[in-house]
């Protein structure tokens, strides 16, 4: 980190809201309290004396609660919110103190921006959507649509670009949102809570891409939420955000486990990990079987391929049924592999719901075959591998794709 | 001795009188006089086109436009008032009406629309436009008759000015609702995205914002029809003067005539804006190309069109109905 210039070096950026911002920020400096401040001058004080740099392809996460001022943040960045003091320096540049002709030329080309509630405007199809940055640029027609239908295919969403965002679901509607951000081609992503109104299913898938995509274009990406496994999992680097000031900023590793401040540990170690997790957080696709439709060679194959320590055997109206696990599918088959055999072979599954902590669940793992999660409505919505659970209990981030997100860290 | 009013009275008719006579009317009169012509060009211009196209042709155009704008519903009404308006012997009295109602809406766009957009991008302005508009609500039309007429005169062009007047109000406050409501990350997306000001304004907020708009537009149509009978007053002609001199001689039958022309005018009117407002059938319909498409044989979305058009509740509906 210390033989590049860093891409984006912020230091003492503060951001008070008020009516005597200056007033603010001088007692702020001398060390009065966020609360003094707002009783005493009516500022408030967002963000302060907030120093960090990020190089070059560096996935930088800032993790905080609402009202932590990570919102405010992330737009003092590209100046959606003007910064009351400190330096932003992009390539070298100061942002904060950008003319406006300057400040759209960088918005223009160097950063892009995807947001919580995705933002997208409802009167332009979602290729219209995408083009917005281009067409901002002054691209002509035929090549923004062009480079916009490439964007989509980024997100596997090329089918729908002339379509309302209406018609879409709310993973979808993100997607579009980064490829209307990808679409530009930027240097610099800025992220404010792009998987925040998801749900917990879709934001692992959408996590997943976004570390694909990563991967392959290697942005600086700038990534706030107030998800603390998340931040764990996407990024090189996390910083902890709490009352307008970093707390830790450090790789994932280095904050579960040497928590530097006693509210970092309240979010990692203090806290029983198996209550902190919950079952959403680890739940995987479900790999099934239909009951009376799949025969017993056929779901050994999918169990073998799959890596999974069970199936779950579901009904037609999609609830779990039953659970198969290796030893009884190939005992199963030995016995002659007819759908009788199956259904003999079939054992009852656990079920539990997607908010029940890991620590609940404990004893079903012994089992050794998949727990099934089901909603409110009693169908199936992921399933749990013991291995997951006791991999996330550890904290020793074990299975494949976390993996593949520690190596980005290191 | 238990008034007042019986040691002293404030005179404020006498000072209003003297403001409006000895100051206003002659220092401004030539300026005002100067507004009129303007309008002046666009109504008779409206009023003669409208007078000469046989209404055979009118109905056949109109009905085609509220097929494509609206659907059968909407269009099979509108040939069923004109054929009745044209039955009861007033469709002079109808198109001069409707002429000088377009005329009104016209003008009100043109100024409100722009208005509403500066209070929506101004707190400033929006603090100072706010009782101007409430004033313009409020006074009974009847009152401020008498200064438009000294100022103005009488005739068409007064009692149109009368109607824009009262009309604007609504335009701007919805024009300025509708871009204050523009979600504010919406916003920030355009700037993020390094819109100027101008490009967020007319890329984002007014074309999100454009339902509540058409909302204003609509009542602001409706206004108009409701006043061009109390313009009558001061000289306005058609349907509103059918009415009054109906009025003036206890003609009954001649007076409903009038408002049975115009409730017929409001309500075809109604409905076309709001269909023309109703930006949820395709994407095609929100854009001016998606318009000229539908009119020449786009895809009409009838079955939903069907829908408003058995549904009259909502406000507009309901001003509708009052007139």
């Amino acid at each position: 980190m210390t033989d590049v210039a860093p891409k984006l070096e912020v230091s003492g950026l503060y951001k008070i809201f008020g009516p005597s911002p200056e007033r603010a920020l001088a007692r702020r400096r001398e060390g009065g309290s966020k609360d003094r401040i707002l009783s005493e001058t009516g500022d408030v004080v967002a963000v302060s004396d907030i120093s960090f740099s990020v190089r070059e392809g560096e996935f930088f996460v800032v993790m905080g609660l609402s009202g932590s001022g990570k919102s405010t943040l992330i737009r003092c960045l590209n100046r959606l919110i003007d910064p009351t003091a400190g330096r932003i320096l992009v390539d070298g540049e100061d942002v904060a103190q950008m003319d406006a002709e300057a400040l759209r030329q960088l918005r223009l080309s160097k950063m892009a921006m995807v947001f919580q509630h995705f933002a997208l405007f409802p009167h332009r199809t979602v290729g219209e959507n995408v083009e917005f940055g281009l067409k901002m640029q002054g691209v002509d027609r035929s090549e923004r649509r062009d480079r916009a239908l490439e964007a989509l295919d980024l997100v596997e969403l090329r089918a729908w670009a002339d379509r309302s965002p209406a018609a879409l679901s709310g993973g979808m509607r993100q997607r579009v949102g980064l490829a209307r951000a990808l679409a530009v081609d930027p240097q610099i992503l800025l992220m404010d809570e792009p998987f925040g109104a998801l749900d917990p299913l879709i934001r692992r898938d959408m996590q997943e891409e976004l570390i694909t995509l990563q991967r392959r274009f290697k942005k600086t990406i700038i990534f706030i939420t107030h998800d603390l496994h998340e931040a764990l999992r996407l990024g090189d680097r996390v910083a902890i955000m709490r009352d307008g000031r970093f707390v830790q900023v450090g790789a994932p590793q280095a904050i579960v486990d040497h928590p530097e401040d006693p509210y970092v540990a309240a979010f990692t170690q203090d806290v029983d990990r198996g209550r902190v997790f919950t079952v959403e957080t680890i739940m995987r696709e479900p790999e099934t079987l239909v009951s009376g439709a799949d025969d017993v060679d056929g779901a050994l194959r999918r169990l073998h391929d799959s890596g999974r320590s069970g199936l779950v055997v579901t009904g037609a109206d999609g609830g779990a049924n039953g659970v198969v696990g290796l030893a009884e599918l190939s005992a199963a088959a030995s016995a002659g592999g007819d759908a009788g055999a199956l259904s003999a072979a079939t054992q009852d599954v656990t079920t539990v719901a997607p908010e029940t902590a890991l620590a609940d669940i404990y004893d079903q793992c012994t089992a050794g075959l998949p727990i099934a999660v089901v909603d409110k409505a009693g169908s199936l919505c992921g399933v749990v591998e013991p291995l997951d659970v006791f991999t996330a209990l550890t904290g020793n981030e074990g299975s494949e794709d976390r993996k593949d997100a520690g190596r980005l860290a290191r | 001795m238990d008034r007042l009013s019986d040691i002293y009275v404030l005179p404020v008719d006498d000072w209003i009188e003297s403001f409006v006579k000895d100051w206003l009317v002659p220092n401004f009169r030539p300026a005002f006089q100067a507004i009129q012509w303007p309008i002046d060009q666009v109504l008779t211009g409206l009023d003669a086109f409208l007078l000469t196209i046989p209404p055979f042709l009118f109905m056949a155009v109109a009905v085609l436009l509220a097929w494509r704008i609206g659907g059968r519903g909407i269009s099979l009404f509108t040939l069923a008032a004109l054929v009745l308006l044209d039955l009861m012997g007033i469709w002079d009295d109808s198109m001069t009406t409707l002429a000088m109602v377009l005329t009104s809406v016209v003008f009100c766009a043109v100024v409100g629309v722009p208005l509403g957009i500066l209070a929506a991008r101004s707190d400033r302005f929006q603090t100072g436009l706010r009782p101007v508009l409430d004033i313009m609500q409020t006074i009974p039309a009847f009152v401020y008759l008498v200064p438009i007429v000294m100022l103005f005169g009488v005739g068409m062009v007064p009692g149109i000015i009368a109607t824009i007047i009262f009309a604007m109000p609504p335009l701007i406050r919805l024009t300025n609702l509708g871009i204050r409501q523009v979600p504010e990350e919406m916003v920030e997306a355009g700037y993020a995205f390094g819109a100027t000001r101008r490009q967020v304004l007319f890329e984002v907020q007014v074309p999100i914002a454009m339902k509540t708009i058409m909302a204003g537009l609509n009542q602001t149509l409706m206004l108009s029809l409701s006043m061009v009978v109390i313009a009558a007053l001061i000289g306005a002609e058609g349907l509103g003067l059918l009415v009054f001199t109906g009025i003036g001689r206890l003609d009954v039958g001649a007076a409903a005539l009038g408002g049975i022309g115009i409730v017929l005018i409001a309500i075809v009117l109604d409905r076309l804006t709001q269909a023309l407002g109703e930006p949820s059938l395709g994407e095609e319909k929100r854009s001016f190309r998606g318009l000229a498409m539908r009119l020449v044989g786009g895809s009409p979305a009838a079955d939903k069109a069907d829908e408003s058009a058995a549904d009259p509740a909502g406000p507009a509906g309901a001003a509708a109905k009052r007139n």
